[in-house]
């Protein structure tokens, strides 16, 4: 297993783990999501490439309203 | 009789004849929003980008009541009190952008933030963050405040655009202090008239749009002014005119103010026999 933050909360999966592997195991829209491994961002076409070690911080982030410093809504 | 042509606005390789800019925040609902988007006929509005959810996503998404072949996505970065945050935002931004093909990847709405109270802008961190921005390819529209020496500074620097506060974030208090956006505008369009000069925040009701056309300013952002307003919809649309008219009587040319009265109607003529009393 292996252990990693994503969007701050504490996961394990079972390994070896890539970016790609994780957004599908989230079940997230791959075109619709970005993502950062410890600040540093993973552009999607290195998702599938890109193994993710333990205690790594996986951000997951997409789109959402907002206009200066809006709300979101939905 | 047509209305005259007005020439488009050009924001690096962007090109738009709306000069409305609207956000997608603090709408009641999602359905709302794409019909006041609508109503005020932007072709840009501005998102922001946060985690996503881990648990309990519901499947509605921003994405799905934005029309992403009709507008340009601004992808901003609220909520950053950092210049290293503001990049990091930025560059998912673009990345969430170039993922879904909207020509919007190339550009971001920078926002540094003070202090929470506020919203007001950190000047130090906004420089900073324009000019790794600028390095990095970014079309970079940098909110600011109505501070024309750090406005010239950034254009310096290659902001694409200059975004002066009227007021405070989503304070509805309009333009405080017209006098600093006309240095601005005057600093920053003297010897270059296409320079893009956009007031983003601040705004309260229509007339606070048109009085910053008036001004000379190239295009207005605003949000909770629709979304939070009694009829958002109904507002979308007063902002779409208040927007026309105020960029129409700043392109008329107003008349200069005048201390005494000047008639309209000739003096000549009067049948009256009376002189004035005083």
């Amino acid at each position: 297993m292996i252990e990693v933050w994503i969007n701050g909360e504490p996961r394990s999966f079972p390994g070896p783990l890539s970016v790609g592997r994780l957004i599908e195991e989230l079940g997230m829209p791959a075109n619709r999501v970005a993502v950062e491994v410890d600040l540093l961002l993973v552009p999607r076409s290195e998702h599938a490439g890109r193994m993710i070690a333990g205690g790594e911080k996986v951000e997951i982030v997409t789109l959402v309203g907002g206009g200066s410093e809006g709300g979101t809504c939905g | 009789m047509v209305e005259p042509k007005d020439k488009p606005l050009v924001i690096g390789k962007f090109r738009f004849q709306n000069r409305l800019f609207t956000g997608t925040g603090k709408y009641s609902s999602l359905e709302l929003m794409r019909d006041c988007m609508e109503a005020s006929a932007c072709e840009v509005t501005t998102v922001a980008v946060r985690r996503e959810r881990l648990v309990d996503r519901s499947g509605r998404s921003l994405l799905d009541f934005l029309d992403l072949n009709k507008l340009t996505i601004l992808p901003n970065t609220a909520g950053c009190f950092s210049a290293e945050d503001a990049i990091r935002h930025a560059r998912l931004g673009r990345e969430l952008l170039s993922n879904l093909g909207n020509p919007g990847a190339d550009w971001v709405k920078l926002e540094c933030l003070g202090d929470p109270r506020t919203l007001l802008p950190d000047p130090l961190d906004t420089l900073r963050a324009t000019e790794n921005l600028v390095n990095e390819g970014f079309t970079v529209l940098v909110y600011c405040s109505d501070d024309p020496v750090l406005a010239r500074r950034l254009k310096k620097l290659g902001a694409a655009s200059v975004m002066p506060a009227g007021s405070p974030i989503g304070s509805g208090q309009g333009i405080l202090n017209p006098n600093n956006l006309r240095i601005i505008l005057e600093d920053l369009k003297g010897d270059d008239p296409e320079y893009p000069v956009i007031v983003d925040a601040g705004v309260g009701a229509a007339s606070d749009v048109s009085v910053a056309m008036e001004l000379g300013c190239d295009g207005v952002l605003l949000n909770t002014a629709i979304a939070s307003a009694e009829d958002p919809l109904r507002m979308a649309y007063a902002m779409r005119h208040a927007l026309a008219a105020g960029r129409l009587s700043y392109l008329a040319g107003r008349i200069p103010k005048k201390l005494y009265a000047q008639a309209s109607s000739p003096m000549e003529g009067r049948i009256a026999g009376q002189a004035p009393k005083l």
